[in-house]
């Protein structure tokens, strides 16, 4: 009888790891491998034709802190990181209470923050491509109906990341608008009437009673927006190319323009490794810290 | 008076987000210097679409993205079903560490990848090639975590009432667990064609001829500065592009929305 049973057993077993072979293959050939393999390059000098590539340790590292461009780049994407992220999680926190209540137009409303998560990114930087142009772009037509002076908006280092972030957060918002719009809907509306018999007003029930319910969606959304500041660079491409020189230049595109513009892999590695480990501790951050306190849903 | 500025503040910022997108649409429609000088009352016209039409093989591209697409998922689908089965249903030994390093790659984005990713493209020989572009993101780390989650909740007694019937693991599966979860499949189904339709930086490396190339490259080399095409015409060309997603947008709204809440809320 156990005898079956355990025939039984590894029969399962085996069935399991054959289902999975082909999603671990790929994985691996598109995830494991390539981390590995990038960290494996990033330890290794960038080859030529009459010096082979030889293992230089930490070398392209410190290459990389030596290079001021890094640094730029570096700190551009952390002002990114801390425009985009709570500016788009705001406005989301707004655009759901608006969307949630009995507004007239609400559903136009809704539609309206939500169409822009829809376009690919490259659409959406032509768009606001219209608004940006020097000579006749929209934000300078508003300004000279004021009398303000015409702005090369994407064309000088102090408004072109800021213009970038502008594009980032039109897009973002309304994406992120949705998680809590889920999350509001699931509020008992007693909470509400109770709060109102106790005299509350809807300032004092949303801070006291929304948003610390809302606490698991924001920490979601949160860790969802960090991992965006890094991966939504594509508006670049055609806005600005991280110009004018380097001012709105973003970490994962230098990674792209070190690989396929400059073609130095190594550094391009060493790069990807560093975004890699703070990847890796947003993960442990999430798994470890936030899946606790998000699990009572 | 207080109780109506909330809503016109709603409105409002309703009617800026959109803005963009309605400008577009209008300047698409007009002349150039109709369009850069806000002539409201220009004639409309349709030259902005002959030209950017004639511009760029778009057929080509809108077919790119379609096989694309529908190859992604086909092979998400698959890969995903699959695994999600075996993380949800079969025990073995080292499951659960399996399971926690194939989350992993929610963090390793195949974004970031793209140096060794290219590599592993080139020596597989998938350069400028449609399933190239599209391999690095069939075995999902969010699909196989989504089948999981949805293979679970399907009750136990209909999965042994199934084995007692004859069927193997597979005529399980398939009889059983996938008409299940046929609305996380819907689901999938949207995210994946939306995120994929719209995905740029890794096709553009992959990409380097007309005859692979996805819209969103095929879009961005037409706009590029050295196209010398102007902005009435990248206008037509974006409308165009974003035409039959926006068009399926509106029309399954409810769904779109509960497709990327059921994808995203864990």
């Amino acid at each position: 009888m156990t005898q079956a049973f355990n025939i039984e057993r590894r029969r399962r077993a085996i069935h399991g790891w054959l289902l999975l072979s082909p999603a671990l293959l790929m994985l691996t050939a598109f995830a494991f491998y390539p981390s590995l393999a990038t960290l494996v390059t990033s330890l290794w000098s960038r080859g030529t034709r009459r010096n082979p590539s030889e293992f230089v340790g930490l070398e392209n590292y410190r290459y990389l802190f030596d290079d001021p461009t890094f640094w730029q780049v570096a700190g551009n994407n952390l002002i990114y990181a801390l425009v985009t992220i709570p500016v788009s999680m705001m406005l989301a926190l707004m655009m759901a209470l608006w969307a949630n209540s009995k507004l007239p137009a609400r559903s136009f409303i809704r539609t309206a923050y939500f169409t822009p998560t829809v376009l690919p990114m490259i659409a959406a930087a032509n768009l606001w491509l219209f608004f940006y142009t020097p000579s006749f772009g929209i934000l300078n037509q508003i300004g000279a109906a004021f009398g303000a002076a015409p702005v090369n908006w994407l064309g000088q280092p102090e408004t072109a990341l800021w213009a970038i972030c502008v594009v980032t957060i039109w897009k973002e918002a309304g994406f992120f608008m949705i998680f809590y719009l889920a999350a509001l809907q699931t509020i008992p509306p007693d909470l509400k009437e109770a709060a109102e018999i106790e005299g509350a007003s809807r300032w004092t029930y949303t801070r006291r009673i929304v948003l610390p319910l809302l606490m698991p969606t924001t920490l979601f959304i949160l860790v969802n927006a960090m991992i965006n500041s890094v991966k939504l660079i594509d508006h670049l491409f055609i806005l600005t190319k991280g110009g004018p020189s380097d001012s709105s230049k973003l970490i994962l595109y230098y990674i792209w323009e070190n690989a396929f513009a400059y073609f130095d892999r190594p550094s391009a590695a060493a790069m990807t490794v560093l975004v890699l480990a703070l990847m890796g501790a947003l993960a442990a951050f999430q798994f470890l810290v936030l899946d606790r306190r998000v699990h009572y849903r | 008076m207080i109780r109506y500025i909330e809503p016109a503040a709603a409105i409002l910022l309703a009617i800026l987000w959109i803005s963009p997108l309605v400008f577009a649409f209008w300047a698409a429609f007009h002349d150039v210097s109709d369009a850069v000088n806000f002539r409201l009352t220009a004639p409309l016209t349709l030259d902005n679409f002959r030209t950017a039409w004639a511009g760029a093989p778009w057929l080509g591209y809108f077919l790119n993205t379609f096989v694309l697409v529908t190859l992604i998922l086909a092979g998400q689908f698959l890969l995903c079903t699959l695994a999600g089965f075996a993380f949800a249903q079969t025990e073995f030994r080292g499951r659960d560490a399996l399971f926690i390093l194939v989350l992993m790659q929610l963090f390793i984005l195949p974004e970031v990848l793209i140096v060794e990713n290219y590599r592993v493209a080139a020596s597989l020989g998938l350069l400028d090639s449609i399933l190239g572009i599209g391999a690095p993101y069939m075995a999902s780390a969010f699909g196989i975590f989504l089948m999981r989650q949805a293979f679970k909740s399907v009750p136990k007694d209909l999965d042994e009432a199934a084995r007692v019937e004859g069927c193997g693991t597979l005529g399980v599966l398939w009889r059983v667990y996938v008409p299940a979860a046929r609305p996380t499949y819907l689901a999938y189904a949207l995210v994946s064609v939306a995120t994929h339709w719209n995905n740029f930086l890794w096709p553009l490396i992959v990409t380097n001829s007309p005859s692979t190339r996805p819209l969103t490259v095929g879009l961005s080399l037409f706009g590029a500065p050295e196209s010398g095409v102007d902005i009435a015409v990248i206008s037509a060309a974006t409308v165009m592009v974003i035409a039959p997603l926006l068009i399926g947008f509106l029309i399954f709204q409810r769904q779109f929305v509960q497709a990327f809440l059921t994808a995203g809320v864990k």
